[in-house]
């Protein structure tokens, strides 16, 4: 158990022209489940290795414990960490994958056999214990990974994409494994993935990577609905949230041709902005935005309407129940409005104010 | 619908044409090989073990086996040595220019081991130009040391020391890096990590190429041919070659015995190289990333220097020998700039008519070897790849043995098969015809993996769409699968020439006069005393062929993977 300060942290790979990951700050509490997401290049993998050793830590601190580890071997640093691939040894059964950690740091043997045998109930490996990896299935293998980390009862686990190999159905299952098992030991945890479902869905807090910074770091549902930018509200939820040029003054919203009125003006925006709206905040309405349907997507649970609004491209998530008709006046519901700078893409403004009272202004 | 049915038949029948294909490519790969067989085994007098009780119990033949073990397996520790050293470096470490070295560990294995005992024999001795031009030759009459077991097995390690290298990178690069960052993380520590991980992960890799090491040295004739039948030391392919030279065809029963011996052996060998590399295949799991790479740091710049001293030691300095012996007026006279010389390579390239035919000799067998080869191996390709039955499998299979089998082997095999081609009064012994079957036998592998590698990576959906454009299978192999496996098949061509070129051992036993080739004659010269024309002659081959060398390598970044033997 243990807490992991990460400060100012960088990476410039030799021969590179700029820094791969540049002045990280990060403070994960102990037994908290931290989820690195990002899009392939933006650091993420290269910030969890140099946590776990396998990367030298060119600029800043990493303390594990208290303890300032730059220069630690990988083996000191009282981590275990789950590789994509898993990285089972081939050559040994699964029991002697499990009991390796142990044995290079000279367990008392009965401590093994306790904690092997302790980790393979937990995982429901006891069948396959004297099994090459080989003779195992894909989710099996997976969880002799998680059963080598688990035996050696680290600080920390570090998690590099495991379940990328597995197919959609095990990975959701995996998925929920992996958090009741992280939930029942309190074992301080990072996690990398691309995918932001798994993200969301495994994080205590989420950590939103781009080029190598931070974007945001949040609870799921805090970076859900206050996204940091246009990358993390592009980045976070599905279908992505909907971007579109607007121009700001006092109350009004306009967009193109058309506009909206909220209930009190934006505070500190004036003049030319990204408008960010989910597609489940938008609703038919008796007035509002006119909008011109292209394409219906059918999910079951609800359909995604795909379609446009001044000649920029929308998208609605709506009941079934709701009827489709080729032209339709919608309004965003609730504080359901986001804004972001035009050049940097930060957000600007206090949405909380952004209540709608829309009317359509021709 | 019948006529449905009918005009898919028509479609189809070019197909089934193709596969005929596979019937003389298995009579002259095979024939020779059930034939010796036969022979061994009394033919034409009912089954019997009589030849082969009488011939093992012998003690010509016990030693030849004994001393043919001992070359090998000494052979075959120094390449292990020697290729596992290179492999893990090459394989798991930041050294620059790994290309050029790898080229350069290659060039022992491409040239003529005849040509590989000649050149060292220069470089040693008291004989040697090189050594009597920088004054430190041995006194006269002292020994030749490479005229010995350990001679032999020195130079049969290094001619070979690339099989282990090969098969033992193809293996590294096979272990993925997060395992060896898994065992560090778990607290394995330097030899800790190689002792645990790496080793037993390589060990499969290593030990089929050693394998294959032995068997190539059980089969290599010029090493042991120049260096042991001076001395009197026999291994099994100089005993056979000495019997069949001094007594004619009346040994043939005799020799076939022998043939089948370091046939048995081999083909043991082999087949402990496939169990090991079968091994190796299955014991890996998932996705392998990102190989292993080891940064040297320091130590990168002393390592590279270590590698290419021992390169310029096994390589350029034998080279080098070979050079200022050809340069000399006369045998024993020191070389300097005034008794620097061109007669012996004016003499070898533009005078003698021994040479020079067996210059037009080989070049005209390589020649037609590559040619016909080409046109067989590309619809043979085709049909393995595309068309795969049984009988695809097994000739797929097959054709490997002719070329891991040794030379002699094979020699003793086309001997007896075409000393009078059954049905017919024809013989093709003493002709150039045989050595070019033989040929066609032993190289149709080399050919045939380039090419099969090829086509194995294009996507079949090309010929469907061109099929389905209208293209006849003949159109279709000519206009779609040609023009994207010439690269390979160019590159195969030129391994099998060059192979071909370097040949000896096939050659040694079935040349006569008229038909010499290259590496008979180098022997010959040599044997003969003629040491100054040999070297020239032997150098002015291996200029030939780190030429052709050349050639594939500044094509290789543009072949399919597999291609080229040495590329990874």
């Amino acid at each position: 158990m243990a807490s992991i300060d990460i400060t100012g942290v960088s990476k410039i790979y030799p021969g590179a022209a700029g820094r791969s990951v540049t002045g990280i700050d990060l403070t994960i509490a102990d037994g908290e489940f931290i989820v690195l997401v990002g899009p392939s290049g933006c650091g993420k993998s290269t910030l969890l290795r140099m946590v776990a050793g396998l990367e030298d830590i060119t600029e800043g601190e990493i303390r594990i414990a208290g303890r300032r580890v730059n220069d630690l071997e990988p083996a000191d640093r009282d981590i275990a960490m789950v590789f994509q691939n898993y990285a089972l040894y081939p050559h040994m059964t699964v029991r002697e994958n499990m009991a390796y950690g142990l044995k290079n740091r000279k367990t008392p043997r009965d401590v093994i056999e306790a904690r092997v045998a302790e980790a393979a109930r937990m995982l429901e490996l006891g069948p396959y214990l004297d099994r090459k990896p080989r003779a195992l299935s894909g989710g099996q293998r997976q969880r002799v990974a998680m059963g080598r980390a688990i035996v050696r009862q680290p600080a920390a686990f570090l998690f590099d994409e495991p379940l990328s190999n597995l197919d959609a159905k095990l990975r959701v299952s995996m998925r929920g494994e992996i958090r009741r098992l992280q939930k029942r030991l309190g074992t301080t945890s990072i996690y990398v993935t691309h995918d932001q479902l798994e993200a969301m869905t495994l994080a205590d807090r989420l950590v939103v990577l781009n080029g190598g910074r931070i974007e945001q770091v949040g609870t799921p549902l805090d970076i859900y609905h206050h996204p940091a930018s246009t990358f993390v509200a592009s980045f976070i939820g599905s279908p992505a949230m909907n971007l579109i040029d607007a121009e700001v003054s006092g109350n009004r919203v306009v967009i193109g041709d058309q506009a909206i009125t909220l209930a009190a003006p934006v505070q500190g925006i004036g003049g030319p902005a990204v408008l960010g709206i989910r597609a489940e905040d938008l609703h038919p309405a008796p007035s509002g935005l006119l909008f011109r349907v292209d394409l219906v997507e059918e999910l079951g649970a609800q359909r995604l309407v795909h379609g446009h609004v001044s000649g920029q491209g929308l998208t609605l998530a709506l009941s079934p129940a709701h009827p489709l008709s080729e032209t339709m006046t919608i309004a965003p519901a609730g504080p359901a409005l986001h804004f972001f700078d035009v050049g940097t893409g930060r957000r600007i403004g206090d949405t909380a104010a952004a209540r709608t009272g829309a009317g359509v202004m021709a | 619908m019948t006529s449905a049915v009918a005009r898919t038949g028509v479609g189809r029948s070019p197909d089934r044409l193709i596969s005929l294909l596979l019937l003389p490519v298995a009579l002259i790969a095979l024939g020779p090989i059930l034939r010796l067989l036969a022979e061994g085994l009394g033919y034409g007098e009912g089954l019997t073990f009589a030849h082969v009780g009488e011939v093992m119990g012998r003690n010509s033949t016990r030693i030849a086996l004994w001393h043919s073990l001992v070359t090998a397996g000494g052979g075959t520790v120094i390449s292990v040595l020697i290729g596992a050293a290179f492999a893990f470096v090459v394989a798991l470490t930041d050294i620059r220019a790994k290309a050029a070295l790898v080229f350069c560990l290659m060039i022992p294995m491409m040239i003529p081991p005849q040509i590989t005992a000649l050149a060292w024999m220069q470089m040693m001795g008291p004989s040697s130009v090189l050594l009597k031009t920088l004054g430190i030759a041995p006194p006269m009459g002292s020994p030749q040391p490479l005229r010995s077991a350990g001679g032999i097995a020195l130079l049969l390690g290094i001619q070979h020391a690339a099989i282990v290298f090969l098969t033992l990178r193809a293996g590294l690069r096979m272990i993925p890096a997060d395992l060896v960052e898994a065992a560090r993380m778990s607290g394995a520590r330097g030899w800790r990590v190689w002792g645990r991980i790496v080793l037993p992960l390589s060990l499969p890799s290593l030990a089929a190429g050693a394998a294959m090491t032995f068997v190539t040295a059980l089969g290599n004739f010029g090493i042991p041919a120049m260096l042991g039948i001076p001395a009197r030391y026999s291994t099994l392919p100089t005993l056979i070659y000495q019997r069949l030279t001094g007594m004619g065809p009346s040994v043939l029963p005799e020799v076939a015995v022998l043939a089948l011996l370091i046939g048995a052996v081999a083909i043991a060998g082999v087949l402990l190289s496939r169990l090991m590399l079968s091994r190796r295949s299955l014991g890996l799991v998932g996705l392998s990333g990102r190989p292993l790479a080891l940064a040297l740091g320091s130590a990168r710049i002393w390592v590279e220097a270590g590698l290419w001293a021992f390169i310029f030691l096994i390589l350029v300095l034998p080279l080098l020998a070979l050079l200022a012996t050809s340069l000399v007026p006369a045998y024993g006279v020191p070389l300097t700039f005034g008794s620097a010389t061109f007669d012996a390579w004016n003499e070898v390239l533009l005078r003698q008519p021994v040479t020079r035919r067996a210059y037009a000799n080989s070049l005209l067998l390589a020649g037609l070897a590559s040619v016909i080869l080409m046109a067989v191996a590309l619809p043979l390709a085709w049909v393995m790849s595309r068309r795969p039955t049984i009988w695809t499998r097994a000739v797929d299979t097959l054709v490997d043995l002719p070329y891991a089998l040794p030379g002699v082997v094979l020699a003793i095999a086309c001997i007896l098969a075409f000393m009078r081609i059954p049905f017919t009064g024809i013989t093709l012994y003493g002709t150039l015809w045989i050595i070019l079957i033989a040929y066609l036998a032993r190289f149709l592998v080399v050919m045939l993996r380039p090419v099969q590698a090829a086509i194995g990576q294009l996507d079949p959906a090309m010929e469907e769409a061109a099929a389905s454009a209208g293209a006849r299978l003949g159109r279709r192999l000519w206009r779609i699968v040609l023009p994207l496996a010439a690269p390979s098949a160019a590159a195969g061509a030129i391994l099998v020439f060059l192979t071909a070129v370097n040949e000896l051992t096939v050659s040694a036993l079935l040349w006569s006069s008229g038909t010499e080739t290259l590496g008979v004659v180098i022997f010959n010269l040599e044997d003969s005393g003629e040491t100054v024309m040999a070297s020239a002659l032997a150098m002015s081959i291996v200029v030939l062929v780190i030429a052709l060398m050349g050639c594939v390598q500044i094509g290789a970044a543009r072949l399919p993977k597999g291609v080229v033997p040495w590329q990874n």
